[in-house]
Parts: C-alpha cells; sequence; structure tokens
C-alpha cells in the first residue's frame, strides 16, 4: 500500500483537477479568470522583485535586523550560541527520525529528509551571497550549517550506540540549552553584561516569544486548575485574573506595565523594560492559555478522576497522572493556536519603543539612505513572521499525532 | 530703638552668613536629575526612533539624527563623553509619562511647544529652546507652475483626515477665500500615493515630514515644497518643570550650539579658536564663551568648558542641521526659519553673559 500509493495519486491528480477545476462551462470560465488573474499577480510581484526592489536594505541592516544593538565585540556569544543550537537541532533531528519512538521507517535519510536537507543547503548557500554579507560571516554560516547536517548524520549514525537510558534524557539538553543561551545573551558567569535595552530585531522577539511560551504555559495551567478548583478563595482568585486580563487589550497591559510601574515602585528598583514587557506578556497569554487548558479539563469526563480518587490516588497525583495528560491532549491545538498568536503580539512591543523586528524594521525605514524602501522590508518580515509560525504549526501537528492514542504510530506501540 | 536696630543688624549679618553657607556647598546648583545622571554615568534620553533625519538607528546600530545630536551634546556637556548616552525610544503618547515618572532625563523627540504642555497645571513640561522650526507645508510638482498656495485654489489637495493638518488647511484656505476640493484619506501612506497617482495637485503635511517622503519618490527633484507655512510647529527638546537647575543646563547647551554657530565656531576649527582666545586677552566673549574667563559653566553646574565639549561632540546647530536634515543630506530641506538670525531665520541665541 506505501508503495503504490504515490503512483495511484499521480495518474489521478490531473483527472481530479479536470474534474474540479473544468467540471462544468461556469467553472471552466471561473477557472481561467481566476488563474489569469493569480498568473498577473504573480509576475507582478516577480517584475518588482527582480527589477524594481532594491535589496540593499536587507543586506546593509542585516547585522540589525537579527541583533539589533547588540554589542559588536559581544556578538561571538550569540555565534557560539546559533552553533550550539545546530548541534543540538542536528542531534535532536536525528534521534527523532532514525529512530521514531514506535516502528516506522528505520532508514538514516527518510525521504522527507532530504527534501529538508536540500532545502537547508539551499537557503544556507544562497542566502548569504544574496545579501551581500562580508566573507568572514558568510564562511561562519556555511560552517553552522555543515555542523547541523554532521549532528544529523552522526546522530542517524551512532545513534544506536547510546543506550536508551541515555537517550531518553536527551530532551532535556533544550531547558539547559535555553538556561545556556540566556547566561550567553545577557552576560554573567565571568561574561560580559549586555543590558536588555541594547537586544534587538530577530533576537529579542524570539527571546520575548520563547520567554512567554514557556512560562505562561505552567501558569495557564495552574490558572485553569485554580478556576475549576472548588476553594473559592482560590476560584474567585483565578476567575478574577483571567477576565482582567481577557477584558484588558494587550496594548494598553504593555502601556500600563512600561509606564505606570515607573510611578508605583521607587525609582531603580522596577526591572527593566524588556523585561517588563516580557512578563505582561507572559500573564497575558497565561490567561488564554488557562482558557484553552479549562476547555480541556471539562472534556475529560468526570469519572476519570473519581475512578482515580477511588483507586487511592491523592488529588495532586490523580491530576498529574490521569485528569491533566487527557486535558492537555485535547487543549493542545488551541494552546498552540495561543502560542502563534503570542509570538505575532510581539510587533507590539515596538509600538512601547522596544525594538524588536518590527521596531527595527520601522528605524530603518526611517534612515535617510532607506528612506521609502517600505515594500521590501515588510515583505521579508511577513516571511520572516509566517515561517516561524508555520514552524510552531507543524511541530504541534507532529507532537498531536505522537499523542493521539488513535493514530497509527501510537497504536503500534 | 538702639536694641532694635542691633536685632536688625545681626538678623541681616546671620542672614548674609547662611547665603554664603549656601553658596559655598555642593556649588550652590541643587539638581536631583543632574546629580542622578552623574551617578549613573549615562544620560537617558527620550527620542522617537522612527523620524527621518530626526532620530533613527543607523546601519552599525548607532543612533543618529537632529534629535539624538541633542542628546549627544548634552551628554558631552554633563558627562564630558557624548557616548554616555541611553536612548530610549517612546512612542508619542507614551513620551509625557516617561518623562514625568523619571524613565526619561531629558525628551529630544519632535515635540511642539505649546501653552498646555508648558504649562503647570497642564503636562507641567520645561521647553528647551527650538531645534527645528517645522509647520505644515504643501508640496506640488514642479510640472504644474504653482509658486503659492493662492494658486492652487480650485484644485484637489490631498489631506490626511482626523488631524490638525486638515483643518490648519481648511483655516488658511478660508483666509485666503479660496476654494478647494480636500481629497480625504486615512493614513499618510494612501495620502501620499493618492498624490503620486496624480489624482490631487499638492499634498499638505509637516514640512519635515514631506521631505522625508519625498526622498521615497521616483523622481524627488520633481516635486516643490511651497514657502508658505499653514501652521507654526517649534520643535522643542523638553524636561520637568520640577528640576529648574537641570532644564537651565539643557536650556543652556542647546544655546550655546546656536551661538557657536554665530560665531563661526565649528566642530573642526574649535581648538585652533579655543587657543586663540587663551593667547588673545581681547577676545573677551569668545573667553567667557569657551569658559576661560568667568565662570558661565559652574553656574549651571556644568563644567567651565561645557561649550567646547558640546560643539566637539557634535558641530555647531548649522553643522548639526547640515548633516541630517539639510541640503547635503538625502532630506534636502532649506535652513528656512532655521537660519540664523542675521540671514532672517528665528535661531538666536541670548548673550552667554
Amino acid at each position: 500500500m506505501a508503495s503504490t500509493a504515490p503512483l495511484v495519486v499521480q495518474a489521478s491528480l490531473l483527472r481530479r483537477l479536470q474534474k474540479e477545476l473544468f467540471g462544468s462551462r461556469v467553472d471552466g470560465l471561473l477557472s481561467i479568470a481566476l488563474l489569469a488573474a493569480l498568473l498577473a499577480a504573480g509576475l507582478g510581484f516577480f517584475r518588482w522583485a527582480l527589477f524594481q526592489a532594491q535589496w540593499a536594505v536587507l543586506g546593509a541592516n542585516s547585522t540589525l535586523f537579527a541583533v539589533g544593538r547588540y554589542p559588536v565585540e559581544q556578538q561571538w556569544r550569540l555565534w557560539l550560541l546559533i552553533g550550539l543550537l545546530a548541534l543540538a537541532t542536528g542531534l535532536s533531528w536525528g534521534l527523532l527520525r532514525a529512530f521514531p519512538g514506535s516502528g516506522g521507517v528505520r532508514a538514516l535519510w527518510p525521504r522527507n529528509d532530504h527534501w529538508a536537507a536540500a532545502i537547508l543547503a539551499v537557503l544556507a548557500l544562497w542566502l548569504p551571497m544574496a545579501l551581500h554579507l562580508t566573507p568572514a560571516i558568510k564562511v561562519r554560516w556555511w560552517g553552522i550549517f555543515a555542523l547541523l547536517l554532521l549532528a544529523r548524520w552522526a546522530a542517524g549514525r551512532y545513534g544506536k550506540a547510546i543506550p536508551q537510558t541515555y537517550r531518553r534524557l536527551f530532551p532535556l539538553l533544550w531547558p539547559l540549552l535555553y538556561l545556556v543561551g540566556m547566561v550567553l545573551i545577557s552576560g554573567g558567569l565571568g561574561l560580559v553584561q549586555v543590558p536588555p535595552s541594547e537586544w534587538g530585531g530577530l533576537l529579542l522577539t524570539v527571546l520575548m516569544a520563547t520567554f512567554a511560551i514557556l512560562l505562561c504555559f505552567p501558569l495557564g495551567v495552574l490558572l485553569a486548575l485554580g478556576r475549576r478548583s472548588e476553594l473559592p478563595l482560590l476560584r474567585w482568585g483565578s476567575v478574577i485574573y483571567i477576565e482582567f486580563i481577557r477584558g484588558a487589550p494587550l496594548i494598553t497591559l504593555l502601556f500600563l506595565g512600561q509606564n505606570i510601574l515607573g510611578f508605583l515602585l521607587p525609582g531603580g528598583f522596577s526591572p527593566d523594560r524588556v523585561w517588563r514587557a516580557a512578563w505582561v506578556l507572559t500573564f497575558f497569554a497565561a490567561a488564554y492559555v488557562a482558557e484553552a487548558v479549562r476547555s480541556g479539563l471539562v472534556a475529560v469526563p468526570a469519572g476519570q478522576l473519581e475512578a482515580a480518587r477511588s483507586l487511592g490516588l491523592p488529588m495532586p497525583l490523580a491530576l498529574v497522572h490521569v485528569v491533566l495528560p487527557q486535558a492537555l491532549r485535547v487543549a493542545l491545538p488551541a494552546t498552540v493556536g495561543q502560542f502563534i498568536s503570542l509570538l505575532q503580539d510581539t510587533t507590539l512591543l515596538s509600538l512601547v519603543g522596544l525594538l524588536d523586528l518590527l521596531g527595527t524594521a520601522r528605524t530603518v525605514m526611517a534612515n535617510p539612505m532607506f528612506l521609502g524602501k517600505n515594500a521590501e522590508v515588510y515583505l521579508v518580515l511577513a516571511i520572516l513572521f509566517w515561517s516561524c509560525c508555520v514552524a510552531l504549526g507543524l511541530g504541534s501537528r507532529g507532537l498531536e499525532t505522537r499523542l493521539n492514542p488513535h493514530s497509527p504510530s501510537a497504536q503500534k506501540a | 530703638m538702639f536694641l532694635l536696630r542691633q536685632v536688625l543688624f545681626a538678623g541681616s549679618l546671620l542672614g548674609s552668613l547662611a547665603l554664603i553657607g549656601c553658596a559655598g556647598d555642593g556649588d550652590g546648583i541643587q539638581s536631583q536629575k543632574m546629580a542622578a545622571i552623574k551617578a549613573r554615568g549615562s544620560l537617558i534620553c527620550g527620542v522617537d526612533g522612527k523620524i527621518p533625519g530626526f532620530s533613527f538607528v543607523s546601519s552599525d546600530g548607532s543612533y543618529s539624527g537632529l534629535d539624538v545630536d541633542i542628546c549627544k551634546a548634552t551628554a558631552a556637556a554633563v558627562l564630558s563623553d557624548p557616548a554616555k548616552v541611553t536612548y530610549r525610544d517612546l512612542s508619542s503618547t507614551e513620551r509625557f509619562a516617561a518623562l514625568s515618572s523619571g524613565e526619561v532625563d531629558l525628551l529630544s523627540r519632535n515635540t511642539t511647544m505649546t501653552l498646555s504642555r508648558d504649562a503647570a497645571g497642564g503636562n507641567a513640561l520645561a521647553f528647551a529652546p527650538t531645534t527645528f522650526f517645522d509647520g505644515q507645508a504643501v508640496m506640488v510638482p514642479a510640472s504644474s507652475g504653482i509658486q503659492s498656495l493662492k494658486q492652487v485654489a480650485g484644485k484637489p489637495i490631498c489631506v490626511e483626515t482626523g488631524t490638525s493638518t486638515e483643518l490648519n488647511l481648511a483655516d488658511r484656505m478660508r483666509e485666503l477665500s479660496a476654494a478647494y476640493t480636500p481629497l480625504k484619506f486615512q493614513s499618510g501612506d494612501q495620502t501620499f500615493a493618492a498624490y503620486l497617482q496624480g489624482r490631487c495637485v499638492a499634498v499638505t503635511s509637516d514640512r519635515s515630514q514631506l521631505a522625508a517622503k519625498r526622498t521615497g519618490f521616483p523622481n524627488p527633484a520633481e516635486h516643490l515644497l511651497l514657502p508658505d507655512m499653514l501652521s507654526k510647529e517649534p520643535l522643542n527638546p523638553a524636561t520637568i518643570n520640577a528640576d529648574p537647575a537641570w532644564a537651565d543646563a539643557v536650556r543652556w547647551v542647546v544655546y550655546s550650539l546656536i551661538q557657536a554657530e554665530e560665531l563661526g565656531v565649528t566642530a573642526a576649527n574649535i581648538d585652533a579658536k579655543v587657543a586663540d582666545a587663551k593667547a588673545n586677552k581681547n577676545l573677551a566673549q569668545l573667553r567667557r564663551f569657551f569658559g576661560v574667563d568667568g565662570d558661565l559653566g559652574k553656574q549651571l553646574g556644568l563644567p567651565a568648558d561645557f561649550v567646547v565639549r558640546s560643539v566637539k561632540a557634535v558641530g555647531n546647530y548649522g553643522e548639526v542641521f547640515e548633516r541630517n536634515v539639510g541640503t547635503g543630506s538625502p532630506l534636502k530641506l532649506e535652513r528656512g526659519f532655521n537660519q540664523q538670525w542675521r540671514q532672517g531665520g528665528l535661531m538666536y541665541s541670548p548673550p552667554f553673559l
């Protein structure tokens, strides 16, 4: 079945297209009109992108877009971090794909991975050239890409030699790497401090988004449990918090955090405004995640908890081992949707004067040397955000399949 | 009577003693802000960060622009290092809150000075001298042959709706008793797009804004700014009312740049001028200005040579203007009102005495 399916699909594709697009005369006319419009738009776009657009604005400001005003002499720390990330990604990729959790294809390079590696190779080779980066930076990107592929190959080839118990511990690498990354970015432990006001661009956007995503999830679960609790104080506290946050627009809360805290706290005691914004994002997202998780909790039949309790499990254990795993599985799509909108919400930081990706773009467009290059900059911004959101979406779908007890791979296990 | 005179004498003696005591400690200047800035080792300057020619981050990650240069000159005067500035990008909605909550020491962010912003019962700001006289202007295609606003009468004008720009235009056209057709748009981008498509013969906005937009046009040279000014927009740096000593210091740093231009002192020739002044006792004005004689700097709580430090850091006002928005820059703005008073402009520094 698995080997014949592609052939059948290919053969029937033309016929299906014919049936769907040109089934009747009206359908045919509509299809032709639509295709012509799409073609015209596509041609117009390519003519603009190839002949009119001036892409120099991106190459000249690539550092600004990537890391903002991060001091040049400290940027080696970020390169080191990217190297570590590439290494960890390569290892995880290799272990995940060459050893699917439960049976599946045990090939070193499954077909999808060829595609992924090829696309990555094109991007890694072509982008630094297209942006006219300096040779030193080009070489660094190529080295990092080589490291990624090497790690992928090594993990797939020699991963078998690692005992199962150690391989299970491997995912712990990521939280560890996150902590190491924070130290590398902000300094401390012998490294020069780089104040958050000098972080910017993609670095700030990704940092804010990951920080808020990682912290809002546990907070949201606690709030959801609190809202379902029978203790009045806990329940009403959670309800008031959730409804207050959901009743105020994020931009209001951001302004509140940026400007009112200065009045409330004695001078010098309020945290840096980048962290203030990060916490506001976290608290904001937590309220929404709480509601997503609550929908999952409601979907778990009451009998599950009662059964667990009657088996003698104390309440916390019953929640952790019986109720939450089922609830979170139901809540996963909604929660990831929340994460994606959180990533997009980070653009609001540019309105409170932080140089996130959008803020950087706006200040670059104000540079008299690059005035009027709005279309080029916004297009690249859109592609960047789209890529990040698609990656999050794909990741969540993969996770859903893995967690779904009815999916084929899980049934084999 | 004698007793009374004795008491009065003793009282006045005590009083003058107290005054002497006051003058003795802390150099007589009591500015919490300045003390805080010196203790912190950096000036926190509120800028917009997104206005062409006024403040933006250039490709190497450093802040540039006319507003930014005011921050640098102030930092040079107070901390003797123009690089010791922490920039804080502020939106127009949060700028006053950030200033009054003490998050920024100085607001150098295209702020129009108005009565209600200055008054203690309003925003309670203390404004430094105007660093850019902006105002609403009108742009037309050069090919239209229009030379003044009167000639626009009866023709369509593109304007952003819901702004003071729209009201100013209506007021002025009524004054000129000239009929016109306003084409109103929701956003600035739409307004300029319509103008470029030829849907109107003129577009109106702030002068600096028009100049900035023009640089992005396919043929910038084919568009003219009419000499008419439809509104007054003096853009001033600002501090808080509550610290008059700090406001004075900022005010005279700005004046020093204007005065330097009047005296022909530039970043390039300042060392030679200072050497001249030191050697020649007859150059009394320059000697006072550079702090060779007198205690002008000390009276402000600044170093004696604060003028030298500021001008060395950013140049005189004319150099700041030319570099950022002048005819040599992509914005290509004429000096106009921002010319020195001797050349018929409004840039006028009171004497350094």
